[in-house]
C-alpha cells in the first residue's frame, strides 16, 4: 500500500511557498505598530524627563506591571480561544487572603507561596469546571465567581488588614533578584514565562490547536482537538498565575486588604487587546502582548514621572486602547475594500 | 450561434448589462474583461467551475465588491454600487447560497428588514398585511408571523424570494438555491421561478446541476478562470459542450468503476443505537471497498457516521476495527485508530478561515510534524505541498489565509486535512455537494484512488448516480434504520442493484410509487 498523502500528482496551479515580502505588509503588522509606539514612548519620556532612562528607576517601574503582565500571558491564550476570565483579580484577593492567614499563623515563606499558588489553582479549576460543564459563556461564569471570590475575602476580613509576614517572604517582593542589571523577581518571572508562553503558542502542536479552537470551535472538535479539556487547563493555569500574582503582590506591599488588586482584570485585558489578540478569537501573538505590556507600563511610568495624576493617566490609556482597536480596522478598511 | 444571431433572438432591451468588468485580489485575478447582458423574462444560467468567478460576479452585482474596471448598466444607465443598498435600489436582489437572515425574527420582519413600512415608527399592521400579500403571491404555506427559525431551508428561500419581490426587484440572483432542498421543494422553487419569469423579471441562476440548468434556463453564460468563455441559448447547446467549455477539456462523466481486489474486514459495526436519531445499525466494511450510504435528508446517515467518529455517543452497540473492539469517546480516538470523517458542512465543521492553508491542512495531524517537542515548519510544508498539489488547490501561496480562497478551494483544503491523517478508513459525507463538474470528476477519481491504495471508504451521498457509480455495496437508511442492502450487480426484484429499488428502499414505500 503506498502512502496516499505523499503521492503528489502535478497540480494545475503554481502556488508560492509564502507571501511575497512587501515593506507595506511588514510595516502594517500589528507588532510593527507596537514597536513604533514603544519607541515613541521611550523617546518622548527621555526627552521630557532626565530620570526616565535610569536603570534603577526603570527596574522600579517594572514592579507596577509585572504581576499583571504575568497574568496577561494566560489571559491572551484564553481570549485567543474565545474565552475570558474576569475573576483573576478576585482570585488574587482570595489567594492573598490565604497567604495572609498563613502568615498570621506563623508559617514560613515556602508554605505561604504554596498556599497562594494552591488557592489560585483551585479557583481557576473551579472556573474551568463550571465553564466546560455548564456550557454557559465564560464571561457570565467569571463575573459570578469574581463576586464570589472577592466576596469571601471581604466577608472574612471586613475593614481589617493582614500584615504579619516573615521577612524572608517580604524580601521576595522587595529586593532585586539580580543586582546588575537591577532585576526584580516579578519582572524576571514575567520574562521567563513570556518566553515559555511564546514557544508553547507558536512552536508546539498544542499551541497551534488553540488557534484552531479560536478560529472555529466546531471544526476544532471535528479535527480531534479536545476542546473542553484544553479550556479547563487554560482556566486552571489562569487561576495558578493569579495565585502567583498574589504571592508577588502580597510580598511587595506587605499587607492584605479586601480591595487588593481591585480592577486589575481590566488592566490585564487592556494589555491583551492592545497586544493585538482578537476578541473574536483565533488571532494573536505573545510577542504582541509583551510589547503592549511595555508600551502601557512605560507610558504609565513616564506620565507618573511628569506628575500627571493617576486618573488622567487612566483617561489617556483608555484613549490609547480605543485608538489601537479602531486604527487597524480603519487602515484595513481603506487599503483593501473587497 | 453568433452574438448577432443571439441579439436577434432576444428582441427586447437588456435589463442589466456588465461591460468589460475586471476584478483582482492580492495574487488572484478573479475576473477579467467579462461582459454579458440579462433580458427581461429570461433565466440566465451562470456556469463555471468553483473559483471561475461566479461568486465574484454576484458580489459585484450586489454591491459587496467594487469592480476594478468596467461598469454595470441597469435600465440604460451606468450604475456604481458602493454598498448593497445601492444594488437593492437599482432592483437587484440575491438569494444566497447560505441564507443570511435573522433567525429570531418573524417572517414579515425578515422580508421588510431595512425598509419597514411606516415612518419613524414601524406600521406593523401594514408590514404584516403586505407580507401576507407577497407570500400569497408565491403561494407560500407559512404565515408572516412565524418565527424564521421554525422554517425549513426551502421555506427560508421563499422568504428571500418574497424579500426580493418586496423590493420589486427586476433582477433576482439565485446562487445554488437547490443545494439543500428535497426533490419536492425543488419543484416548488421552479414553479416560483416560472412565475417570476412570467412577470418579466430577469433571473440569474447558478447551479452545478446540469439537469436543473437545462430544465430552467433560457440562456447561459460560461466562465473559466475569471474570463467569459462562451454564451448562448440553452436550447442550442448540449451538456458535453458546456462541460468542455467550463473545464477547458473533455470530462468523462461516466463513473470509471475500478477493479479493486477487496480485502479483509476492517470495520464491523453491530447494533449501534442512539436514543433519538438511529437504531440498530449493523454493517461491515472491508479493505479496498467503497461502501455507499444512501438515504433521504434526515434519514440519520450523518448521525451514524459522526457517532462512529466519536462526535456523539451511542447508547448501545459495538464498533470493532481489525478484530479489536474500539472505545471511541472523542474524535481523537477515532483519528488515532485510523478513521477520518470529512463532514458535510465543510465550512462550519471543517474550515479554520482566519488561519493559513498550511495550518489548516496539518491541523488534524500535528503529532506527525513534531520534532523534539516543537513543530517542524519544513515537515508541515512538505505535507502541504504534496496534498495541496494533489487536490489542485488554487491559491497565491501556501500561507494564504483560508478565508481568502474561493469556496471550492476551501473544500479542497478541508479534504486535504483529512487525508493528512493517513487514515485506514475514510468517511466522506456528501463529498461532491456544491462542487463543479470538473472538481466532481476529480473527487470521484480520487475516491477510486483511495480505495486502490487499500483504504476502506464509506461514501455518504444523496446523489444516486454517484452512489451507484462508485460503490461496491450500498446500504440504504430510512428513518434512522437500515432499510436495505444492495450489492453491485446482484439480487433480483426489490433487492436488485437498480436505481428504482434503491430509491424505493430510501423512501420506505413500494416500488411503483417511485417510478416517476
Amino acid at each position: 500500500m503506498s502512502d496516499p498523502s505523499i503521492q503528489a500528482t502535478a497540480s494545475r496551479y503554481t502556488v508560492a511557498d509564502r507571501a511575497p515580502r512587501k515593506v507595506s505588509t511588514v510595516l502594517l503588522r500589528w507588532e510593527s505598530i507596537l514597536v513604533m509606539m514603544l519607541a515613541a514612548v521611550i523617546i518622548g519620556n527621555t526627552l521630557k524627563s532626565p530620570y526616565f532612562l535610569d536603570p534603577f528607576n526603570l527596574a522600579d517601574a517594572t514592579y507596577n506591571f509585572s504581576e499583571k503582565a504575568i497574568m496577561a500571558l494566560i489571559m491572551a491564550l484564553l481570549i485567543l480561544v474565545r474565552e475570558i476570565d474576569l475573576s483573576v483579580a478576585a482570585i488574587v484577593a482570595l489567594s492573598s487572603l490565604a497567604i495572609g492567614y498563613m502568615g498570621v499563623a506563623g508559617y514560613g515563606p515556602f508554605a505561604l507561596i504554596v498556599t497562594g499558588l494552591a488557592v489560585g489553582l483551585l479557583c481557576g479549576a473551579f472556573n474551568g469546571f463550571l465553564v466546560t460543564r455548564s456550557g454557559v459563556p465564560s464571561i457570565v461564569i467569571t463575573i459570578g465567581t469574581m463576586s464570589l471570590y472577592r466576596g469571601i475575602a471581604q466577608v472574612s476580613l471586613g475593614d481589617q488588614a493582614l500584615t504579619a509576614y516573615p521577612q524572608r517572604y517580604l524580601d521576595l517582593g522587595q529586593s532585586y533578584l539580580l543586582d546588575w542589571p537591577p532585576t526584580p523577581l516579578s519582572f524576571f518571572l514575567f520574562l521567563v514565562l513570556a518566553v515559555c508562553f511564546a514557544v508553547f503558542l507558536h512552536k508546539t502542536a498544542a499551541g497551534r490547536q488553540l488557534f484552531a479552537i479560536g478560529a472555529n470551535p466546531v471544526a476544532a472538535r471535528f479535527s480531534g482537538i479536545r476542546v473542553d479539556r484544553i479550556r479547563l487547563i487554560l482556566f486552571t493555569i489562569s487561576g495558578l498565575l493569579a495565585g502567583l500574582g498574589a504571592v508577588l503582590l502580597t510580598a511587595r506591599i506587605g499587607v492584605m486588604r479586601p480591595n487588593i488588586a481591585l480592577g486589575w482584570e481590566l488592566d490585564i485585558i487592556t494589555m491583551v487587546i492592545l497586544g493585538g489578540v482578537a476578541i473574536s478569537g483565533g488571532v494573536g501573538t505573545i510577542g504582541g502582548v509583551v510589547l503592549a505590556v511595555f508600551v502601557l507600563g512605560l507610558a504609565t511610568f513616564g506620565l507618573a514621572l511628569m506628575n500627571v495624576p493617576g486618573i488622567v493617566i487612566n483617561v489617556l490609556l483608555g484613549l490609547l486602547l480605543i485608538i489601537s482597536i479602531a486604527a487597524p480596522i480603519i487602515i484595513r478598511g481603506q487599503s483593501g475594500r473587497r | 450561434m453568433t452574438l448577432e444571431e443571439l441579439a436577434a433572438v432576444t428582441t427586447s432591451q437588456p435589463v442589466l448589462s456588465l461591460s468589460h468588468v475586471s476584478k483582482s485580489f492580492p495574487g488572484v485575478r478573479a475576473l477579467h474583461d467579462v461582459s454579458f447582458a440579462l433580458y427581461p423574462g429570461q433565466v440566465t444560467a451562470l456556469i463555471g467551475e468553483n473559483g471561475a468567478g461566479k461568486s465574484t460576479i454576484v458580489k459585484i452585482l450586489t454591491g459587496i465588491y467594487v469592480p476594478d474596471e468596467g461598469h454595470i448598466n441597469v435600465g440604460g444607465k451606468v450604475q456604481h454600487f458602493s454598498s448593497p443598498r445601492d444594488s437593492w435600489a437599482a432592483g437587484i436582489a440575491a438569494i444566497h447560497q447560505e441564507t443570511v437572515m435573522f433567525d429570531e425574527l418573524s417572517v414579515a420582519e425578515n422580508i421588510f428588514m431595512g425598509h419597514m413600512p411606516g415612518g419613524r415608527l414601524i406600521d406593523w399592521r401594514e408590514t404584516k398585511s403586505r407580507a401576507r400579500e407577497l407570500l400569497a403571491r408565491i403561494e407560500a404555506d407559512f404565515d408572516a408571523d412565524a418565527p424564521l427559525k421554525t422554517l425549513s431551508v426551502a421555506q427560508k428561500h421563499m422568504v428571500e424570494i418574497t424579500r426580493a419581490l418586496s423590493h420589486d426587484a427586476s433582477v433576482i440572483i439565485m446562487d445554488e438555491p437547490t443545494a439543500a432542498l428535497s426533490r419536492h421543494e425543488i419543484d416548488e422553487l421552479f414553479r416560483i421561478v416560472a412565475q417570476l419569469k412570467a412577470e418579466g423579471r430577469s433571473i440569474i441562476f447558478i447551479s452545478h446541476k446540469f439537469d436543473e440548468i437545462f430544465r430552467l434556463s433560457d440562456r447561459w453564460v460560461c466562465l473559466r478562470d475569471g474570463e467569459k468563455v462562451g454564451e448562448g441559448m440553452t436550447s442550442d447547446v448540449s451538456e458535453p459542450d458546456l462541460v468542455r467549455l467550463m473545464v477547458g477539456r473533455p470530462i468523462d462523466q461516466v463513473f470509471p468503476k475500478r477493479d479493486i481486489p477487496i480485502g479483509d474486514t476492517i470495520l464491523e459495526v453491530k447494533g449501534l443505537t442512539n436514543a433519538t436519531e438511529f437504531a440498530d445499525i449493523s454493517f461491515t466494511l472491508r479493505k479496498g471497498e467503497i461502501l455507499g450510504l444512501y438515504g433521504l435528508v434526515g434519514a440519520g446517515r450523518s448521525e451514524v457516521m459522526q457517532c462512529v467518529f466519536g462526535m456523539s455517543q451511542a447508547t448501545r452497540g459495538t464498533v470493532m476495527m481489525e478484530g479489536k473492539a474500539l472505545t471511541i469517546h472523542e474524535p481523537i480516538d477515532a483519528i488515532r485508530a485510523g478513521i477520518s470523517y470529512v463532514p458535510e458542512d465543510r465550512q462550519d465543521q471543517g474550515a479554520f478561515l482566519p488561519l493559513g492553508i498550511r495550518e489548516n491542512i496539518t491541523m488534524a495531524s500535528l503529532a506527525g510534524h513534531v520534532k523534539s517537542f516543537l513543530l517542524s515548519g519544513a515537515s508541515e510544508r512538505t505535507a502541504t505541498h504534496a496534498l495541496g498539489g494533489r487536490l489542485s488547490v488554487k491559491a497565491a501561496h501556501w500561507e494564504q489565509v483560508l478565508g481568502e480562497l474561493s469556496g471550492g478551494n476551501q473544500q479542497k483544503v478541508v479534504i486535504a486535512k483529512w487525508l493528512a491523517t493517513k487514515p485506514k478508513i475514510i468517511i466522506l459525507d456528501e463529498p461532491t455537494k456544491g462542487i463543479d463538474v470538473g472538481s466532481k470528476a476529480a473527487v470521484h477519481d480520487f475516491i477510486g484512488e483511495l480505495a486502490e491504495e487499500g483504504l476502506a471508504v464509506i461514501l455518504v451521498s444523496s446523489e444516486l448516480p454517484e452512489i451507484m457509480g462508485l460503490s461496491d455495496r450500498v446500504i440504504v437508511m430510512h428513518e434512522g434504520r437500515i432499510a436495505a442492502q444492495f450489492e453491485r450487480g446482484k439480487g433480483t426484484g426489490a433487492a436488485a442493484w437498480s436505481a428504482e429499488a434503491i430509491v424505493a428502499a430510501a423512501t420506505g414505500g413500494p416500488l411503483q410509487e417511485h417510478a416517476a
